[in-house]
């Protein structure tokens, strides 16, 4: 007996399960509805039609001819208004009965806008069907458009517009694109490979309203006051099941319609397949497992055993240009472990997760020509013990080539900057390697690369492995930590001269073995990131020690200390009162006067911070960062404004000092003191920058140390007035901040690149130093208690408090 | 079967990072990482009872801010050289919020 079959929705699953009816000859009669006035074509092929590759006509699956040779009667444009499923029926929008044994739905998901005020302005669409995709053809070069959303859809339409000669910016709301296929570093290849298409991107970026003229769109509006121009906003956020009618039906449905394994709904004539189902809490976006339910439909059509099991999902960009693969899952699991592979030279990136010794997920950027290889592993639970070593090369190198730890440097382009202070590019050097330097000795002589700080002999040393292969012995130096075998100094010249601006194109770049850093090396990232990109480079609170996180020293017993700031060692009665009242309020254990002369709050409760630091405020204090690898204190004596000895205003100075350097982030802690006359009663020449007064005016000297060292400072260099000493100042500061290796204090450093050096640099260099400090300046010389205390409080209580709760 | 109390939106932990939950038995510390598992541990370090939700979050692994002890946050054991063990306690996201077993309380009450 012939069945009835009502098919709703002419998608890619719906389409599938009338192929496989069809292929099996299955004695069907097939009525087809379909919203969009249209059959059914291949909707995941709409970005290679936006970016021109294809065209409509040649992604469109069943045409007229197919769906009349098969005797499908196509209502395309046409709705369904409501189905009677007691007497099987379906009513069409124009009132048409019909009835049917089977009813399948495909109705697919809707495409999620976000609510923001102005979405429902002319010129604002989703990226879901062909109208869609044409309004974004029809957008001609020149013009300006926004994405919303840095998923695969959005970057799709992104990337498909930029082809097109649209100026494209894509908004995404999280700190990297595709977060839910892609980690960090794959996710920055990416948004590098996007960025070199000419596309805008725009991470960890809230939109906060669409704006308009005339009732169409004219720019989005970010969080942080941006706006963003644009003729065409696209939001590709997400996808919901299109539910409505199956609800209206009194079918079981949760986020989508649900379905057994069979593919059938709560009703037994009634069976669902593609977007719009939910199996066993699951919903769907991708097509292999759409086709997968098509197959079990059918099959469930035609009376045959079939189930529907989810599996393992791969997802690749369809982005020119960008060769990016994810499979499995790379999180939530214990006992996993991580296989990094990254080869700088050809913006690669591999990632495998394993567990008990099989793959469970794989992240590759750059080369996936091994994806399928490794998406078979993934599938399979293939046991890889045997291959481990080498499993992360693919299937080509079974058998095992070492990973190049001078990939990095062998990736460099010849103009790449390797000595900064003599402007030498690693052309020059392969120049002067070629013409006969075989050592460093050698290349420094003829080039004059490393002859100066000498903070980038590594990479000059490396350029000579790769230029001389074995015939050159590399001289072994300390690396940063495990995660690399670059040293500190290699590191910061790479993220100078190759401009990286973030902790994912550190690790890309330099080839980091490890996804995400350690303990030793986030720390260090982030003061060099910070310290040579101060506008591109958003600090890390997470890669920060928990003092410069707190902004508190953490004591033996878990409490903190709280160092209030007194410029230059002065303080008043009203802010004594202040200090006294917070050490009564919040219980402190011990008050003590620092060698830095200021007051020190010992044992003051995690939770009670954003509090105490209200209140400091409140008096006219700020953070005296006692905590940070940053400007300590200024330590001055009483000057000429009472001593009798006294030849200039060291107090003055030392407050217009403290004032001037506060905030600052160095390689190590800063202390600074001025004395007024050579007696030196503030200890100026045991601390890092110290001022002598004398009655000729001001010698600054630097180097000195009272720690495990002790060490006097020497001099730097005399100068007549206090405008120039706090110049100079500013200079070595940014000298230091610029070059030292993080954890070095200044004499460390002085003692690497020697006192002449830094004072030339001074010489020649002084006032583009001072520039480069006041701009870093710019964005750390505020207070961050204030900051703290205003909008971060509630990440010093705990999280949840469940001592009621076990109480119970 | 495991009784899951619903105790934060996650994203009130921030990556590579971890906050601390009061218990009547103690306070337990709620890491999250870089991929978004997150995994609860006592907040004290075998070594000297260091706050471990204050350590630098890496990888699947915790630095304890007072002397550099690395601890699994798997298995809570000390990593490398070092001797010691950290209880852990099970933890799981669902639909973006941190879940932590309600056993855990109810065991340590009992204790």
């Amino acid at each position: 007996m012939t069945q009835n079959i009502i098919v709703i929705g002419a998608g890619m699953a719906s389409g599938r399960v009338l192929e496989h009816l069809f292929d099996a000859s299955a004695d069907v009669n097939v009525t087809l509805f379909n919203a969009e006035p249209r059959g059914n074509y291949n909707r995941i092929m709409l970005s290679p039609v936006l970016s021109g590759e294809k065209t409509y006509d040649e992604i469109v699956t069943h045409d007229a001819a197919w769906y009349e040779a098969n005797g499908v009667t196509c209502r395309f444009g046409e709705r369904i208004a409501e189905i009677d499923r007691v007497a099987k029926t379906v009513k069409a929008d124009n009132g048409d009965v019909l009835a049917y044994d089977k009813l399948i739905f495909g109705t697919g998901s809707n495409p999620f806008m976000i609510p923001l005020p102005g979405h429902d302005l002319e010129g604002v669409i989703a990226y879901r069907d062909l109208e869609d995709t044409q309004r974004m053809m029809d957008l001609g070069p020149d013009n300006k458009c926004v994405v919303i959303g840095g998923g695969l859809l959005g970057l799709e339409a992104a990337a498909g517009m930029a082809a097109r000669g649209v100026d494209v910016t894509v908004v995404h709301i999280m700190g990297h694109l595709m977060e839910r296929q892609l980690d960090e570093a794959a996710g920055y290849l990416l948004r590098k490979a996007l960025v070199d298409k000419g596309i805008t991107v725009k991470c960890s970026a809230n939109s906060k309203e669409i704006l308009g003229e005339d009732g169409h769109v004219r720019a989005l509006l970010l969080d942080d006051g941006t706006e963003l121009p644009c003729d065409l906003l696209v939001m590709a956020v997400g996808i919901r099941p299109n539910v409505g009618l199956a609800q209206a039906s009194g079918l079981a449905v949760g986020k989508g319609i649900h379905v057994d394994d069979q593919m059938v709904t709560s009703d037994p004539d009634v069976l669902a397949v593609g977007e719009c189902v939910e199996h066993d809490g699951a919903i769907f976006g991708l097509v292999a497992p759409l086709y997968d339910q098509a197959k079990v439909a059918a099959q469930t059509l035609m009376g045959a055993e079939a189930r529907f099991v989810q599996k393992e999902l791969s997802t690749k960009l369809k982005v020119t240009g960008c060769d990016l693969f994810s499979a499995g899952d790379f999180a939530d699991g214990e006992g996993r472990e991580d296989i990094v592979f990254r080869d700088p030279a050809r913006g690669v990136y591999r990632r495998l997760v394993i567990e008990n010794n099989v793959v469970k997920g794989a992240v590759m950027y750059g080369d996936t020509a091994d994806s399928n290889w490794f998406f078979g592993l993934i599938r399979d639970k293939t046991d890889i013990a045997e291959m481990r070593e080498t499993l992360i090369f693919g299937p080509a190198y079974q058998g095992g080539t070492p990973l190049d730890p001078l990939a990095a440097v062998a990736a460099l382009p010849r103009d790449a900057e390797i000595c900064g202070c003599n402007g030498i590019c690693k052309g020059e050097i392969e120049d002067a390697i070629a013409a006969g330097a075989a050592d460093l000795g050698a290349v420094r002589a003829t080039t004059k690369a490393s002859g100066s700080c000498g903070t980038c002999t590594g990479l000059v040393e490396q350029v000579l492995a790769v230029s001389l292969g074995d015939d050159f012995v590399m001289p072994t130096a300390a690396s940063v930590c495990g995660c690399t075998d670059m040293t500190h100094e290699d590191v910061r010249r790479m993220i100078k001269s190759q401009k990286l601006t973030s902790m994912p194109a550190v690790w890309q770049e330099c080839g980091w073995k490890t996804s995400c850093g350690c303990h030793v090396c986030r720390p260090a990232l982030n003061f060099y990131l910070l310290a040579d990109w101060p506008l591109e480079y958003k600090d890390d609170p997470q890669s920060r020690f928990i003092n410069e996180r707190k902004h508190a020293n953490i004591q033996k017993d878990g409490t903190f200390s709280v160092v209030p700031r007194m410029w230059g060692g002065i303080t008043t009665p009203d802010e004594l009162r202040a200090i006294a009242d917070a050490a009564d309020k919040y219980m402190v254990r011990t008050v003590k006067v620092t060698g830095g002369q200021r007051i020190d709050l010992l044992g003051v409760k995690g939770e009670d911070l954003p509090d105490i630091w209200a209140d400091l405020n409140a008096a006219g204090m700020v953070s005296g960062h006692a905590y940070s690898k940053g400007l300590r204190t200024v330590k001055t004596c009483v000057g000429t404004d009472h001593c009798r000895f006294g030849t200039q205003d060291s107090t003055g100075l030392g407050i217009k000092l403290e004032k001037e350097l506060w905030g600052s982030w160095t390689p190590h802690k800063l202390k600074l003191a001025v004395s007024g006359c050579p007696r030196n009663c503030a200890e100026a020449t045991c601390k890092d920058i110290g001022v002598i007064c004398v009655d000729s005016g001001y010698q600054v000297s630097i180097g000195g140390a009272a720690g495990m060292d002790v060490r006097e400072t020497e001099l730097l260099v005399q100068v007549a007035t206090e405008q120039e000493a706090i110049g100079v100042i500013k200079a070595v500061t940014q000298l230091y901040r610029e070059n030292a290796k993080y954890l070095d204090r200044i004499y460390k450093w002085m003692g690497k690149v020697g006192l002449d050096w830094i004072k030339d640099r001074i010489e020649t260099e002084r006032d583009a130093l001072v520039d480069r400090f006041e701009l870093s300046q710019t964005i750390y010389r505020k207070d961050p208690w204030a900051e703290h205390a205003q909008t971060k409080a509630d990440r010093y209580q705990p999280l949840a408090n469940l001592t009621l709760e076990a109480a119970e | 079967m495991t009784d899951w109390i619903d105790i934060a939106p996650l994203e009130d932990v921030p990556r590579r990072g971890a906050r601390m939950v009061k218990t009547a038995m103690g306070c337990v510390a709620v890491f999250r990482t870089a991929e978004d598992e997150v995994f609860a541990l006592d907040n004290a370090c075998p070594h000297k009872a260091g706050p471990l939700a204050e350590g630098i979050v890496h990888g699947k692994s915790v630095t304890c801010p007072l002397h550099n002890w690395v601890i699994s946050l798997e298995t809570g054991a000390a990593q490398g050289a070092d001797e010691g063990q950290v209880a852990t306690y099970p933890a799981r996201v669902s639909d973006g919020r941190i879940l932590l077993d309600r056993a855990l309380l109810r065991a340590r009450a009992a204790a």
